[in-house]
């Protein structure tokens, strides 16, 4: 069984948001970068837990530049047997779903995952795109999932719930928080993935359909009004009738 | 030229992102002088009243699979382009985001998802870096797909409500089996609250959660917390919000025992107003506050609690 698990770049949790001074690019001078969080704890997890059970290879798959290796090496150090950097700019969900597809398609992959966002853009799009562009079922925001070789049994959440849905293999899937525990690779897994391949890819042709022309940081707020804990019918009025939300 | 908005139904209701995307939609078919017209899934019995949030049109088509992505984005993609649509919205909810993406494939369109503004132009607005920041997305092409946030626009009530009208469509065959849904009842979920109470690991155990609970109750809100307080399980997981968990912005947000930390104000510095109830003056929460209260949250909830009844009674 062939798994692709989706792997995108993102700024540190806590890196400095801030923009050229024309406010047109991101200022990424200092910025740290991590793999995003729920490709790196839930996707790329569950799908070495499959491999494991079922057999087959997990190959990591990302959509960037040279810089990008690092991370890469780290989804090899956690569990994956290969990996894949497409080698563009990752100019837009589009763009990038476009290179993932073309490579699934070329490879008899039977699973994809994603996590369910990244941290920077928010999206959500690259998921439903790629399975689009494959014709196959997109099952979003997984936070559980049983797998016996052909079938899934897959808990998504949905606004206010889950859903339980049964979907057969060929799929594409995000993760969502609770679908794996988070591992930490281990000096042995380290090791190994410097001996793991990591084939660089050229991208097909593709245009992106949005750019991002600008960036802007929300309204700074106004400086805190501090209660007294002991005059809480003060706070009920100001929230009633200053700000107007009660 | 107009603008097709997919109502999406639980259990043949609607939810307030449905009005609200309603109500979005018509205000860009305003802007182009175009048609708005709503689409939905199921025997249309209350789609009627987006008449009143701004549609034209009311089409519904019945299908069974309205879970799968396949299916469901196959019958917009038709309505689209029945509708001649320039402009397709969807809200942002989780099924809203995974259908975007295939329709902008199938349509050919550009896509953004969870804007929190009207475009201007050929361009339009969304949170980026979880709420640290917004970007001006440019749109190419003549077609585009938009799911929009929550709270992005309060959505009136004017005029009548509109006589949906059914339309046929062909279906592909479902590849998604539902097995079962589980819903938490009563309360409003998350993404879509308008009041939020959230605690962190100031409440020092899950035993403590009743003053949170009947605090939330009293106004009508939906509880929260930070993401060790879901990580150690005190509480559930799709209560955590934060840049890891869910992204909100509600009116009113109150932060009790929560430190503020970068990750967790990411997910909630969006909210209108922010109350933040700590007892260490040097949490990094009060900077991100509007009102805040120094103070042991096990003294002042429940007096907050008592101030609430009373405004309540009067
Ligand atoms: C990659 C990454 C992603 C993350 N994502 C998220 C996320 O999405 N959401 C999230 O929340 N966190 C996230 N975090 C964790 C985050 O960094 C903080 O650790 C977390 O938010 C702290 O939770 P807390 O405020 O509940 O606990 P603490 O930081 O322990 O704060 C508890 C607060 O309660 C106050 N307090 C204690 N007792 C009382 C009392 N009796 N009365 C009043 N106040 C009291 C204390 O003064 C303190 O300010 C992430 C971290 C990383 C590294």
């Amino acid at each position: 069984m062939n798994i692709l698990v989706c792997i995108s770049k993102t700024p540190e949790t806590t890196a400095k948001i801030s923009f050229s001074s024309d406010n047109s690019t991101f200022n990424t001078d200092g910025v740290q970068y991590i793999m995003n969080p729920y490709d790196e704890w839930y996707a790329l997890v569950r799908a070495i837990e499959l491999k494991e059970k079922h057999g087959g290879k997990v190959i990591a798959i990302n959509v960037g530049t040279a810089d990008n290796d690092i991370i890469i090496r780290k989804a090899l150090a956690i569990g994956a047997d290969e990996a894949v950097r497409i080698n563009g700019e990752a100019s837009s969900s589009y763009f990038v779903a476009k290179q993932i597809a073309e490579y699934a398609k070329s490879n008899a992959i039977d699973i994809t995952f994603l996590g369910k966002e990244t941290i920077n853009y928010n999206g959500s799009e690259v998921g439903a795109m790629v399975s689009e562009l494959l014709d196959q079922p997109y099952i979003s925001y997984a936070s559980s999932m049983e797998f016996d070789g052909t079938s899934a049994t897959i808990n998504r959440d949905i606004e206010g719930g889950v859903e339980v849905i049964q979907v057969s293999k060929p799929f594409v899937i995000s993760a969502a928080k609770g679908l794996a525990e988070q591992r930490i690779p281990n000096m042995k897994g380290i090791m190994m993935a410097k001996r793991k391949p990591l084939n660089v890819v050229e991208p097909v042709a593709c245009d992106d359909k949005v750019t991002i022309s600008e960036y802007s940081l929300p309204p700074g707020k106004t400086e805190v009004k501090m209660i007294d804990p002991d005059n809480m019918d003060e706070l009920v009025r100001l929230l009633h009738e200053e700000s107007k939300v009660i | 030229m107009g603008v097709l908005i997919f109502a999406e139904a639980t259990k043949g209701n609607y939810k307030k992102n449905a009005l609200e995307a309603v109500y979005y939609g018509s205000k860009i078919a305003n802007q182009i002088g175009g048609e708005t017209v709503v689409f939905t899934i199921g025997d249309g019995a209350n789609a009627g009243q987006f008449g009143s949030y701004g549609a034209d049109k009311i089409w519904f088509n019945s299908n069974e699979n309205s879970s799968d992505t396949q299916v469901v984005s196959s019958l917009i993609a038709q309505a689209a382009e029945k509708a001649g649509a320039t402009y397709v919205v969807l809200a942002n909810t989780a099924m809203g985001k995974a259908i975007a993406g295939r329709l902008a494939i199938k349509l050919d369109a550009s896509l953004v998802s969870g804007v929190n503004a009207l475009p201007s132009g050929n361009t339009i607005q969304k949170q980026v870096f979880s709420g640290k920041a917004n970007a001006t997305f440019e749109l190419k092409g003549d077609k585009h797909v938009i799911t929009v946030m929550g709270n992005t626009l309060q959505p009136e009530a004017t005029g009548n409500d509109g006589i949906p009208e059914e339309i046929s469509l062909s279906a592909p065959e479902p590849r998604i089996k539902v097995l079962d849904t589980k819903t938490v009842e009563g309360t409003v979920p998350l993404p879509e609250a308008e009041l939020v109470v959230s605690a962190g690991r100031g409440m020092k155990g899950p035993e403590n959660w009743g003053i949170i609970d009947e605090l939330a109750e009293l106004i009508g809100a939906t509880t929260a917390c930070s993401r060790p307080v879901a990580d150690t399980g005190w509480r559930p997981h799709h209560e955590h919000v934060g840049q890891t968990g869910i992204a909100i912005r509600p009116n009113l947000y109150f932060a009790i025992g929560i430190s503020g930390a970068i990750q967790h104000l990411a997910g909630v510095n969006n909210s209108k107003v922010i109350v933040v109830i700590n007892k260490d003056p040097e949490a990094p929460f009060f900077k991100a506050a509007d009102y805040g209260v120094l103070g042991d949250l096990f003294d002042v909830v429940p007096k907050l609690i008592e101030s609430f009844k009373k405004f309540k009674a009067s």
